[in-house]
């Protein structure tokens, strides 16, 4: 090298001064886009402040309780009241986990069905009507789940217990199956299942098409190749997918209290037609709620809030680090 | 050698004649199966006809597929009839849910149902009393209200993440995506404890729109990340290279680019608030008479009256709450569908 | 070539050197001034991506109204240069960079530099056509007014001049309300070029600017690059080595060897091509490697 004998400079400082209005565009656009930060802390921080106080009165016992009562003199000061949301709580994650457990596999394989099955036609058609499917208003999958879907789910629900009646969550002591987590369940299983079919479908859709091919080359068949490449590629994802779904079913309001009979005892048995939901709760008790009641309610909803929160700020972080790796 | 001339296109690959024969025959037995078998057991009603004959048809399948080509072969058939029922138990709700729609809420849809409002009649009352004017004037007006307010935040949102990348972008995207997650009926007891409780102290068509509108900011924002994140990066920078400051740029050339695709998130958004109920029930007082007024006094929307409507119970109310999802679907659909032709078109070009 | 515009172009032969957007929209109001400059230089030019040292200490100089074609394999750094010239290598995330741009004697990364104007005054057209998809035939070519909000009073005058400056005129001139996207792929870039010329920069860089087209788009393309070397420095990266010795004055070779890229020899583009004065110029342009 005869020419370089050259000492490497430091960078320059590049100083940028942009023009007033680019300074007051980025300023506004800072503003819009911290505007969800905001919108999350106010709502922890209003319904804290509104709840504070049935919270600092009930303490660990809003969430371990299950009773739900106040009682007010003719001058409506309050006598007594008890507030605890275990029932409530206990109902929430059973009838997600059941909606969950039935809709996963049945995302799964419709996904798989769009991805490596379906032809061209049938893929955008069924896509389309899947999406159609989320933008259904919950209130319509509440009132067509209790009138049409109800009475095939009881019969089903009969059917599982007397047949399978020997597994613990199949087992009831009353023989009352209106109105059940399990009918709840169901009915949050179809609302659902568009949104895990669609995270699963987008991510079996990055599995890496030369390992796809390496394996048809290797003699596959499509469930070989699918369970060598694709799975792998996708399990997380799925998983992730499976827990947005479950956010979903936990914060669902009116269709799951359209369907489900809300009694303020904590209930395992699924097949039995009492059971809870935080989000329902808000709506029975708010008509007709004291001013300190409404306070409760603030509290249930703060719980069901971080409750979502959490589940779909974990889901959203196992689909993200997924897609990364994936590719 | 001139038979290059002559040579007909085929495709080998596809099934021939003699594998479809089999496919039918296949189909066929596990229908006349799942008949004889419900017949039989004390299984009844549509859906045992499903089970079973989805269960008949994957074991069939697989049964024959391993004779003809071993247990690899039968494993591969089995998964592809799962599969299939996978996605038609997917897409069997759906077309439930809009056939019982429609057969449900025809008979409720009349002429005077959209020039009347509920001032002078209960759900309960014969159909030919009252309408559901109130509920669309309702709904259309916090849709309104919420686009209004959404549309800006969502974009700036998105053009956050996009256009300017600050350091908080990580983090911001976060949010968004968890706000998404927000359940409705808290987003409904935050604006009653934020603004209905301490500033305005009555239900109004307000106080329901602002509830929409932080349901609406997340899709919106989603989406139209997405659509700023397909326009080329070379379209940017000749904005730039021409002499453009990023605000001209962004203004003249990024956001005309995307028209069409923000059109499509903001359609998305509104499908997916117009019929949001929980929010509705807490903070609108569900009015029965047309309210113009979204700031004073209680307003009507379709959710409510559908829901007022089911509660109440009598047959008439029921075939009320039918007509008014049937109305309620309609709405949603002719926004999905444009949202759909505007993204396909713009996918065309 | 309509008549009206010869006239214009003899009657206005005073190059004027715009200093400031008031100038630059001056020159813009009377059609066919010429807005050449005394010309662009560079001093010790280094640039980074992060901890990638990715150019090492370009020094050229490049006079008005000449045609530089910078030639080297992909991955020299030829890019990176001319877009340290106009200030775009700064936009990419960990960009740094060292020396001096010297436009017209003034440095280009002095602070308090008006980024804007720097860019007004040296245009640039990419190696990808990118008319803006939202805009018609007629306002991709006005589009940098309307970027930079510069007013003129004869809009149409301009457009025409433009699209005729840069061989597009008689294909489009029917069709000015099109949208930029019906052109063909080699017409796009011919209005890209016509859209840089609008603001009327001093000095014109073009990236590859016919990498992506047919022979027949880039012989067009390179008469235009001909005319306008008349009116404007221009500076042509090009992995071409027939295009750099057709279009361009001067020719710089540029080289990575595992390094940062240099520039290995820069000389009058015949001399480049028949007697290089280094051994590794040589083999590059009788193609013995890149």
């Amino acid at each position: 090298m005869s020419t370089q004998e050259l000492q490497i400079p430091l960078p320059r400082e590049i100083t940028t001064e942009p023009r007033r209005s680019d300074k007051i565009f980025r300023g506004v656009v800072t503003i819009g886009g911290l505007s969800s930060l905001v919108l999350l802390g106010l709502i922890a921080l209003f319904l804290g402040y509104r709840g504070f106080e049935v919270l600092r009165q009930e303490g660990i016992g809003f969430i371990t309780h299950s009773d739900w009562s106040i009682s007010t003199d003719d001058a409506g000061n309050v006598i007594d009241s008890h507030f605890g949301l275990a029932a409530m709580l206990v109902g929430t994650i059973l009838c997600s986990l059941i909606a969950v457990v039935i809709a996963l596999p049945i995302s799964v394989f419709s996904a798989l069905f769009l991805n490596f099955y379906a032809p061209e036609w049938l893929k955008k058609f069924l896509i389309t009507v899947i999406d159609m499917m989320a933008a259904f208003p919950s209130i319509l999958f509440g009132i067509w789940g209790f009138l049409v879907l109800m009475p095939s789910i009881e019969y089903w629900a009969k059917l599982l217990h007397r047949y399978l009646g020997f597994i613990p969550i199949f087992d009831m002591q009353v023989p009352v199956f209106t109105r059940s987590p399990f009918v709840a369940g169901v009915v949050l299983s179809i609302m659902i299942i568009p949104i895990i079919t669609s995270v699963s479908r987008e991510i079996f859709s990055q599995a890496p098409l030369d390992r796809i091919q390496a394996a048809y080359a290797l003699g596959a068949t499509r469930w070989a190749m699918i369970k060598a490449v694709v799975i792998p590629h996708g399990r997380s994802g799925v998983i992730g997918g499976a827990m947005l779904g479950l956010g979903r079913a936990m914060g669902e309001t009116v269709a799951v209290f359209t369907v489900l009979n809300i009694v303020f005892q904590i209930n395992w048995e699924m097949l039995l037609g009492a059971g809870g939901n935080v989000a329902s709760l808000i709506i029975l008790k708010f008509g007709d709620a004291s001013p300190y009641e409404i306070k409760a309610l603030m509290a249930a909803g703060l719980v069901l809030f971080l409750l979502t929160l959490l589940v779909n700020g974990l889901a959203n972080l196992i689909v993200k680090t997924t897609g990364k790796s994936g590719r | 050698m001139s038979n290059i001339d002559s040579a007909i296109p085929t495709k080998p690959w596809r099934a021939s004649n003699r594998e479809r024969l089999t496919d039918i025959s296949i189909f066929l037995g596990a229908f006349i199966s799942s008949y004889v078998f419900v017949a039989l057991t004390p299984m009844k009603g549509k859906l045992a006809y499903f089970a079973v004959f989805f269960i008949a048809y994957a074991l069939f399948t697989s049964i024959f597929k391993a004779r003809q080509r071993g247990s690899a072969a039968a494993k591969d058939a089995l998964v592809n009839s799962l599969v299939a029922i996978g996605a038609v138990v997917t897409v069997i709700p759906v077309f439930s849910i809009l056939l019982t729609v429609l057969r449900k809420g025809l008979p409720g849809i009349s002429f005077g149902l959209f020039t009347h409002d509920m001032a002078l009649a209960s759900p309960t009352d014969p159909l030919n009393n009252g309408g559901l004017l109130h509920a669309i004037t309702g709904t259309l007006t916090l849709v309104a209200i919420a686009l209004v307010l959404s549309v800006p935040i969502g974009i700036l949102t998105a053009l956050y993440l996009t256009e300017i990348k600050g350091s908080f972008k990580g983090p911001i995207r976060f949010l968004v995506q968890a706000m998404s997650g927000v359940p409705s009926i808290v987003a409904g007891l935050f604006i009653l404890s934020a603004v209905l409780y301490p500033i305005t102290k009555a239900y109004s068509g307000l106080m329901g729109a602002l509830a929409l509108t932080i349901l609406m900011i997340p899709t919106i924002a989603r989406t139209s990340e997405e659509v700023l994140n397909l326009i080329p990066n070379e379209l940017r920078e000749a904005g730039t290279a021409l002499g453009g400051t990023q605000w001209r740029t962004v203004a003249m050339i990024v956001l005309p680019a995307a028209k069409s695709g923000l059109t499509t998130a903001i359609i998305l958004g509104v499908a997916r608030i117009a019929g949001e109920t929980a929010p509705i029930l807490l903070l609108t007082g569900g009015g029965d008479t047309v309210n113009p007024n979204a700031f004073n006094g209680p307003m009507g929307s379709l959710p409510y009256y559908i829901w007022k409507s089911f509660n109440a119970g009598s047959p008439e109310a029921i075939t009320r709450a039918w007509a008014g999802l049937l109305v309620l679907i309609g709405l949603v659909l002719i926004l999905f569908t444009s949202a759909r032709l505007l993204g396909s078109r713009k996918a065309a070009k | 070539m309509t008549t009206a515009h010869e006239s214009e172009t003899t009657k206005m032969q005073v190059p004027v050197k715009p200093n400031s957007l008031a100038d630059v929209a001056q020159v813009l109001r009377t059609p066919g001034t010429k807005a050449i400059g005394t010309g662009l230089e560079t001093r010790g030019i280094h640039a980074w991506f992060g901890k990638h040292h990715a150019l090492s200490n370009i020094s050229l100089g490049f006079a008005a109204g000449t045609v530089t074609a910078l030639i080297g394999p992909s991955g020299c750094g030829k890019s990176t240069f001319i877009r340290t010239i106009n200030r775009m290598h700064e936009f990419i995330p960990g960009a740094a960079m060292a020396g001096e741009v010297l436009l017209d004697g003034k440095d280009v990364y002095a602070p308090g530099t008006d980024v804007t104007k720097i860019r007004l005054q040296i245009g640039m057209v990419f190696q990808k056509p990118n008319p803006f998809p939202s805009m018609t035939i007629g306002e991709n070519v006005l589009s940098g007014l309307k970027l930079a909000q510069l007013k003129v009073d004869n809009k149409d005058d301009l457009m025409q001049e433009c699209l005729e400056r840069a061989g597009l005129w008689s294909e489009v001139k029917d069709r000015l309300g099109a949208h930029g996207g019906s052109l063909s792929g080699g017409q796009q870039q011919r209005l890209c070029i016509a859209r840089a010329l609008a603001v009327r920069p001093q000095v014109l860089l073009m990236d590859e600017p016919c990498s992506a087209l047919d022979p027949g788009s880039t012989l067009r393309i390179e008469d235009t690059i001909r005319h306008l070397s008349e009116t404007m420095t221009i500076i042509i990266v090009t992995h071409n080595m027939q295009q750099a010795a057709r279009v361009s004055d001067y020719t710089a070779f540029f080289l990575s060897e595992g390094g940062p890229g240099q520039m290995i020899e820069v000389a009058p583009t015949s001399d480049i091509f028949s007697r290089p004065q280094d051994q590794r110029t040589e083999n590059y342009v009788t193609g013995r490697f890149g």
